[in-house]
């Protein structure tokens, strides 16, 4: 009798863990979970932490360094002066295109191959071919210059829009992406059907397609604003770092690696990283306002 | 709802035709669709009806052929301002809309004053009685009542023209027979003008003022429900129109109208359906129904078979019985048989159809038959 109970007792514990979804798959879960405490939330922590332990002054003096710094808080406006167009530009560019290739059509295996070829190359090799292309003795000048249509080269690199170019050209194929596969997961039939009722190609965007297609346009719009804020290597190669193109991060390194101050390397770190999440936030918090259900595709 | 008001007085089709990469998905199909017809396209998937479905609404254009709206070419039209209302297969109900914005749609993009967008997008509510829901979205919805949505939706524009692709396909077999009556219903009340793509010849027979029979792309028959079911032009055509037995056989002797065929173990009398019929091999079509099981040798044909399965059909019974030679028939009767049972079958002359056994394609065609030795 005792025995029975415990046995039963045993069960409902397990069918009571099964209600919630419990069981021993989620011991596959462990590698991932390990893997983000080693390497993320333990970095992220101990960086924390060290933003709150200056060298001198009380816990909050980096911030205060760096908040009572117009050169070093300028650093945040310059990177989402770049990071924030970027994002939109990459995001607007990638959904006309995206939305053209839909469905299948000969080669566009080949299409698709050119337009994703900007990620392997990396940003050293993109700002080497802006500069070559886009510098004052570029091709693009030489072409302005000898059709007479500029008098001086026109200054598109070691500034503002080289660094643009960079990263418009590097997040392009992410934007891309990510759209084709969020449009290719709209039903092609609902355009139809909206075209049998009379809606002309614009409203069928406007009113079918596009506020379907909303969240994942916030969605593709937050990763490549993520990936533009930590602009580094092309804001320094092709940009003018002592300048107007003197990024968040920029101003990180230098604290971390010319001036040691590990403190305030972290705090900008940190810095960086709520102004990210604030935007990331702001952009969420539209997107929960729109319909996110099933869009009768195959995605 | 009034009638239409774009109204026309016939829509034709004139050698309308669309390759997909070198491959014909539709061959010449002509077709007169008067205003107020119930018109089917039926074929086995593939034929080329929902293509042809397509081609008119002009959500794909022609490679040949035209379409004429009384005298207007309207092939070149945009789908947009053709006026024609559809209703897809899978419904394609706007999913971010409640199903009154999804039936208001067509109106709004017409640019109606709204208290007349309001009252005919009431109106069409009521009338696929969809009052509780129309603060819904799609997905909430069941099947039946998104099927009422897309009808609605494609209806309150008053379209000249309704195109609906397989409407019925994706519903289970209670609600489908609802729907069925349903649709025809509107049609009737609304004054619709109707063109029905399905792959059910049921649905079609009883649906439709006239049948278009597809196969491969290309027009097998058109005709009345009444004029299909009775005399099929091939037997393509009378395999799709529920003729389950398709024998091969020998005609023997062709006089006038009459064909004595035989074959299988079966000796029998039948009726030559058009000019092609010669001596030699036919296809014989029997429809299950026709077959009659009789207690007394009848003086006319006459098959000897075992009764192997029977199926209870409510007032009658399918039975598939197979003759001393192996040949499988299929039969209908009220009658109660029991597996093992010898029976002797009958069947008049004038409902066994003998066709060529090649058909108008010209390739040497025959049938699949379930003739399978034993």
């Amino acid at each position: 009798m005792t025995s029975g109970g415990v046995a039963t007792g045993r069960l409902a514990v397990r069918h009571r863990l099964a209600e919630r979804g419990i069981d021993r798959q989620l011991w596959l879960l462990l590698p991932a979970l390990a893997f983000i405490g080693v390497l993320f939330l333990y970095p992220f922590l101990y960086g924390l932490g060290l933003s709150f332990q200056p060298a001198e002054g009380g816990f909050l003096a980096s911030y205060q360094a760096f908040f009572t710094d117009p050169y070093q808080v300028g650093t945040v406006w310059n990177t989402l002066r770049l990071a924030l167009p970027a994002a939109l530009i990459n995001v607007l560019a990638a959904v006309p295109i995206a939305h053209r290739m839909r469905g299948r059509f000969r080669g566009k295996r080949v299409l698709t191959t050119l337009l994703v070829v900007p990620i392997t190359l990396g940003t050293v090799l993109t700002a080497q071919g802006l500069l070559n292309y886009l510098g004052p003795t570029g091709w693009f000048n030489r072409i302005l210059l000898s059709t007479g249509l500029v008098d001086d080269p026109v200054r598109l690199t070691n500034n503002y829009w080289g660094v643009l170019f960079s990263l418009v050209i590097t997040g392009f194929p992410f934007a891309f992406l990510l759209i084709l596969a969020y449009l290719s997961g709209i039903d092609p039939t609902l355009e139809r059907a909206a075209a049998t009722l009379g809606a002309d190609w614009r409203q069928r965007f406007r009113r079918i397609t596009l506020p379907l297609l909303a969240p994942g346009l916030a969605t593709t719009f937050c990763l490549t604003f993520v990936l533009a804020f930590s602009v580094f290597p092309s804001a320094i190669l092709v940009g003018n770092p002592a300048g107007e193109t003197r990024v968040i991060s920029i101003a990180a390194y230098q604290a971390a690696y010319e001036r040691f101050d590990f403190s305030l390397a972290s705090a900008i770190a940190m810095v960086m990283a709520a102004v990210e999440l604030g935007v990331i936030a702001l952009v969420l918090l539209w997107r929960s306002t729109l319909y996110k259900g099933s869009t009768g595709g195959k995605g | 709802m009034s009638a239409a008001v774009s109204a026309f007085n016939e829509l034709r089709l004139d050698g309308v035709g669309r390759r997909f990469g070198g491959v014909d998905a539709l061959t010449d199909l002509d077709l007169t669709i008067r205003a107020g017809e119930f018109i089917a396209l039926l074929g086995p998937s593939g034929c080329g009806k929902s293509t042809a479905l397509n081609c008119i609404a002009g959500l794909l254009p022609l490679t040949a052929g035209s379409i004429w709206q009384d005298e207007k070419r309207i092939d070149t039209v945009a789908p947009e301002k053709r006026g024609f209302g559809m209703v897809f297969q899978n419904y394609a109900l706007f999913p971010h809309m409640s199903v009154r914005r999804n039936i208001a749609f067509g109106l709004q993009m017409q640019r109606l004053s709204r208290p007349e967008v309001s009252r005919r997008t009431d109106e069409a509510i009521r009338l696929v009685q969809l009052e509780e829901h129309v603060g819904k979205l799609p997905g909430q919805l069941s099947g039946g009542q998104q099927q009422r949505v897309a009808i609605a939706r494609a209806v309150v524009l008053e379209p000249a023209l309704v195109l609906m692709d397989e409407p019925l396909s994706n519903l289970d077999a209670k609600l489908r027979l609802e729907m069925r009556t349903e649709i025809r219903r509107l049609h009737q009340s609304l004054g619709l003008t109707t063109v029905y793509v399905t792959h059910d010849q049921e649905e079609a027979l009883s649906l439709a003022d006239r049948l278009v029979v597809l196969r491969s792309g290309r027009v097998q028959q058109i005709g009345t429900p009444e004029e299909l079911h009775a005399r099929p032009e091939n037997w393509h055509v009378a395999d799709f129109m529920g003729y389950r037995n398709l024998l091969t056989l020998t005609a023997t002797e062709v006089s006038g109208g009459r064909v004595a065929v035989e074959g299988a173990g079966m000796q029998l009398v039948g009726t030559a359906c058009g000019d092609g019929v010669r001596e030699g091999q036919v296809i014989v079509a029997l429809r299950p129904d026709d077959v009659e099981i009789v207690d007394a040798t009848p003086s006319g044909n006459a098959i000897r078979a075992r009764v192997e399965l029977v199926e209870y059909q409510g007032k009658e019974r399918a039975v598939e019985a197979r003759t001393g030679a192996g040949q499988v028939i299929h039969v209908r009767t009220p009658r109660r048989v029991a597996p093992g049972d010898d029976v002797t079958l009958t069947i008049d002359p004038s409902r066994v159809l003998v066709y060529p056994s090649t058909d108008d394609v010209g390739e040497l065609a025959v049938p699949t038959l379930d003739r399978v030795a034993s």
